[in-house]
């Protein structure tokens, strides 16, 4: 044994977590997240409270609906962010503004929907190709699944960057209108923000409905031995396929608000990394828990819109540095917290 | 033990390969309504292949398994609605649910709630100690405790037939005698057809009407508990003098 790895199993015998019973350190951490979120927006003003909400709310709602897959099911999926991405585009193809001027470099066909009329195609996509993709992953489990999910995540990235006549590829797509009821648009952020967290309470409540149902047992019981439910007369398959296609409609969801808060996209939004940090913020919040995915949303959104003001740091180094600083804490975390902040299942 | 003359499983010369190896090898048996019977013999005999062959668990290659009549050719999710319960080997219990929820995953497709309370009281009246724990989470409880939880999620299919994988294995003696004694009463007062896999030789044959010996993937022999006891086949088994070596059960690659 090493050295280090001796080190490493003192600290964690030793760890200042040990001994505190997990309803105290879910407390701790989320008053303590809580408090973060808090003092930053009375400090960062009004503005910025909004803008960080959204983003959280987005953030939110992939964590969540990833959380159904990783938490509840035990499926390591390191490609959620495919099918944040193809309600994103589905939502920037059919609604974008097809008199915009962009069109004069790689233009493509937008038929000029309302955001109404595109979000429920976008979702259905998402869905349908994740229930193409998932007869395919029925087959895998465990590292063999976090594998193909990973290469899920490639294509998708793959297809948004090269399938130009449909994305524009690199120079990607600019007028992505907000939603509008009738002939009220919510282009104001606090209109926004109020419908992105109506999205997000819509989310959670299906997610609550879906993991207290005898469905949601199930699904711990596929997490905990999947031939085990099986001899009791589960179709594991389908099981799994279904929590599976309403994760990623879910995701679709958030991508096709994201598409329209932004009203610009383009790949460099669903890269791997994205993927991976969202992974990341799922397990840094708690598995199998929806709080715990809320919890992990904001604390990474704090995380990452906090850095911008650490005076220390030069602008250019901000982005590199959140990696680094997210790596170093879920590392923190795996050696001292393997179940995450509050969370009800350890990978 | 209420054993009739009709017998309503059959295997009729089943094989089951798992890549080059024969697990199975023209296995035959039968099994009569009300019967309990077991199934034994050494590591490798392929005693647990055959109640996977049964639940549609193992690659049968060869043969029929016949069920009440009727050849069973279904997935293991219309097996189970046969009314044909497997208890796998090693508990298998879901630890982050509680004592309640997994008894519930015996029967959780059943629509009618009255009839799954019912199930629920009749299991707890046969293991009152899953009464009193019913809120506690699975992980809490002993080795002893999970196995008798195992096998009251199995009843709660209501099973016409219950087929248990070494129910036994890795328990304490005096709760392996407690074990025994249930899946008698399961037998006796359930009239439930009961095929057990087991290795504890002594204490199953005082709980079965009759048991097969396997070894190397086919019967060897097949009789009372009283038969068995006055020959030599379990020694013969157990010391590898029963049948001569098949290449250690490998086949030719085709």
């Amino acid at each position: 044994m090493s050295l280090i790895t001796q080190a490493m199993r003192g600290l964690r015998a030793s760890g200042p977590l040990r001994g505190i019973p997990r309803a105290n350190v879910e407390r701790i951490a989320t008053i303590l997240v809580l408090v973060w979120a808090v003092g930053f927006m009375l400090w960062q003003g009004a503005g910025f409270t909004i803008t960080l909400t959204t983003v959280f709310a987005i953030w939110a709602i992939l964590a969540v609906s990833l959380n159904l897959v990783v938490g509840f099911t035990g499926l390591l999926s390191v490609g959620h962010i495919g099918f944040f991405g193809i309600g994103a585009y589905t939502m920037a193809i059919l609604a974008s503004d097809a008199s915009y001027d962009q069109l004069r470099t790689e233009s493509i066909p937008t038929p000029d929907w309302p955001f109404f009329a595109a979000l429920p195609i976008g979702i259905a996509i998402a869905g349908l190709v994740a229930l193409g993709v998932g007869v395919v992953f029925n087959r895998f489990r465990d590292d063999i699944f976090v594998l193909v999910s990973f290469g899920f995540a490639i294509i998708s990235f793959s297809f948004f960057l090269n399938l130009r006549e449909l994305t524009r590829g690199a120079f990607g797509i600019h007028e992505i209108p907000r939603p509008a009821f009738g002939g009220w648009v919510l282009d104001g952020e606090v209109e926004f923000l109020a419908f992105a967290l109506v999205c997000l309470a819509l989310v959670v409540l299906i997610c609550w409905l879906i993991v207290t149902s005898s469905f949601g047992r199930v699904l711990t019981a596929i997490r905990e031995d999947e031939e085990a439910i099986a001899v009791f007369g589960y179709r594991v398959t389908h099981f799994k396929l279904a929590v599976w296609v309403l994760s990623a409609m879910m995701a679709g969801l958030a991508g096709a608000l994201f598409a329209s808060w932004t009203s610009f996209i383009d790949p460099n939004s669903f890269i791997l990394l994205e993927s991976m940090l969202l992974t990341a913020i799922v397990i840094l919040g708690g598995l199998a828990t929806i709080w715990g995915s809320l919890l992990g949303a904001l604390a990474f959104v704090l995380l990452e819109e906090g850095m911008r003001f650490l005076p220390f740091l030069p602008p250019e180094f901000v982005g590199q540095a959140r990696q680094v600083v997210l790596g170093v804490l879920l590392v923190v975390l795996m050696l001292f917290r393997p179940q995450g902040l509050v969370g009800r299942y350890q990978l | 033990m209420d054993a009739s003359n009709e017998v309503s499983l059959e295997l009729r010369d089943i094989a089951v390969h798992y890549g080059a190896v024969r697990a199975l090898d023209g296995v035959s048996l039968g099994v009569r309504e009300g019967e309990a019977v077991a199934v034994m013999g050494p590591n490798g005999a392929g005693k647990s292949t055959v109640l996977k062959a049964i639940m549609g668990l193992a690659p049968v290659v060869a043969g029929e398994v016949h069920w009440r009549g009727g050849r069973l050719e279904a997935e293991t999710h219309e097996i189970v609605r046969e009314g044909i319960c497997f208890v796998p080997q090693g508990r298998r219990v879901f630890t982050h649910l509680s004592i309640e929820e997994n008894l519930e995953m015996g029967c959780l497709y059943l629509a009618d709630d009255e009839e799954k309370r019912r199930r629920l009281e009749s299991v707890i009246e046969l293991f009152p100690i899953l009464h009193e724990k019913r809120g506690d989470m699975a992980s809490q409880m002993s080795g002893g405790q999970q196995q008798m939880l195992a096998i009251g999620r199995g009843l709660m299919g209501a099973p016409d037939l219950l087929l248990l994988d070494e129910p036994t294995l890795g328990l304490a003696p005096i709760v392996v005698g407690e074990v025994f004694e249930k899946v008698r009463e399961i037998s006796d007062r359930l009239d439930t057809t009961v095929m057990i896999v087991e290795h504890n030789i002594k204490g199953v044959l005082e709980i079965v009407d009759r048991a097969y010996v396997l070894d190397k993937g086919r019967v060897v022999h097949e009789g009372t508990p009283e038969s068995i006891r006055e020959t030599n086949v379990l020694t013969d088994v157990f010391l590898g003098r029963a049948q001569p070596d098949r290449d250690d059960g490998e086949i030719d690659e085709p």
